[in-house]
């Protein structure tokens, strides 16, 4: 009984010193102690924004071979290599927190770890390749702009590396939208359809209302989570309309309006039945999006045993000369 | 099914340009040190970040520990004397 008050003790007194780090404004690094709870909420969290970059190749990998000129591929060759790259920083920064890449990929295998829902959607038209990068890439900046203030350390690095990064993605998704508005009356309602498709799917990206959201509590306490899914939602909704209004698209939400006292656009209901529908995997394409990674990561293990057995080659070789 | 490898983790620091100090930028997965140097040049330089990169074997780095800061680097707050601003210089002269 005296060891457990001992150790109860010793609990509080690390929480107390945690948290009086976070309130300080201190960054949090991987071999300070931390409460479980931060880091099983990070590896959550780390891990599912690294599936969902690279499960976000998808999607617009599915256009390489048939974009609509060599500018086009080159271009979107580059964006889905960096989305790779995001994915490796977010898989690395995650790693510091003492979960192997082995193991988080075969929580998103077994479906333990998600991805985000976004990418549950197919790319139907090239219009969609500019829908996903000036609002799919959108959203996430948002998103990502935001927790380059998180409190760990190293999610926080990789966050500023991509942020950096991430702005031409949205920029290139909006000049496709914006060269198709100023085409043919078939590329303008081809655009026109991308936009009333990924739209609504853009805004659940932030995650459920803030009444609903069950992992806010103590990721914002512990500032993972700088901002609240309805505030970084308001600030997409509110920056994107403009944007649309310049190029002659129409927003698909007859109930969006500009509130002059509050100084933001209202919108429409979010049909979330669609949301929990498509997360609990019944979305357009979650079979062949987790169908694809595994069996590409199946096809791949020849090469990491080659390369292990060629490491081990050499150091034989470099034993006996 | 024998028990898939990721392959062995690497750290990489970037020069940005060449005299500037090697920065940690994170890290990559490889085999051996020269697949781990082309992963890092694909993974954190594909934007002309960086003019050289050190890879180095994870496990071969030894950090100080975060609890033992302030005992670690104590000794460095009561030697004032090693600042420039510690001096007491003559007034009038110049360029020192």
């Amino acid at each position: 009984m005296e060891l457990l008050e001992k150790t109860d003790k010793i609990h509080e007194e690390l929480l107390k010193n945690f948290e009086e780090k976070i309130n300080r404004g201190d960054a949090i690094e991987p071999k300070d102690k931390m409460p479980d709870a931060y880091r099983k909420h990070l590896m959550r969290q780390m891990s599912q924004h690294a599936h969902s970059e690279v499960i976000g190749m998808q999607p617009e990998g599915n256009w390489i071979t048939r974009a609509p000129s060599l500018r086009a591929k080159q271009i979107l060759l580059a964006k889905i290599q960096d989305e790779g790259g995001h994915g490796l920083y977010l898989y690395s920064a995650a790693e510091t927190l003492g979960i192997s890449r082995d193991e988080m990929i075969s929580q998103l295998h077994s479906g333990k770890a998600k991805y985000s829902n976004i990418f549950n959607y197919p790319a139907l038209t090239w219009a969609d390749i500019g829908a996903i990068g000036w609002l799919v890439d959108g959203a996430a900046i948002v998103n990502q702009v935001s927790l380059q203030r998180t409190s760990y350390g190293p999610y926080s690095r990789a966050m500023v590396r991509i942020c950096k990064e991430e702005s031409f993605h949205q920029r290139q998704g909006y000049e496709i939208m914006a060269k198709m508005m100023k085409g043919t009356k078939d590329q303008q309602e081809m655009a026109q359809d991308a936009m009333n498709r990924w739209w609504w799917p853009s805004l659940m990206m932030f995650g459920p209302h803030d009444s609903e959201s069950p992992h806010t509590g103590d990721a914002v306490k512990w500032k993972i989570k700088r901002h609240s899914n309805d505030e970084l939602r308001q600030k997409f909704i509110d920056k994107t309309v403009q944007q649309a209004e310049v190029i002659g698209l129409t927003i698909p939400d007859k109930d969006l309006k500009w509130n002059e006292a509050a100084g933001r656009y209202d919108h429409g209901a979010i049909d979330w039945n669609e949301f929990y529908r498509v997360i609990g995997g019944n979305g357009p394409c979650n079979k062949q999006r987790m169908a694809h990674h595994i069996k590409v990561h199946e096809e791949g293990v020849w090469v990491r045993e080659a390369a292990e057995a060629y490491r081990v080659k050499k150091e034989k070789q470099l034993l006996h000369s | 099914m024998t028990k898939d490898s990721q392959l062995a983790t690497w750290e990489v620091f970037i020069q940005s340009k060449p005299g500037a100090n090697y920065i940690h930028a994170g890290s990559v997965h490889a085999s051996d040190n020269k697949m781990a140097l082309q992963n890092a040049r694909d993974t954190y330089t594909r934007r002309g970040e960086g003019t050289s990169i050190w890879v180095a074997p994870t496990e071969s780095i030894t950090a100080s520990n975060p609890d033992d800061s302030e005992m670690f680097f104590d000794p460095a707050n009561d030697k004032v004397y090693r600042l420039p601003t510690f001096y007491v210089m003559p007034e009038g002269a110049k360029a020192i």
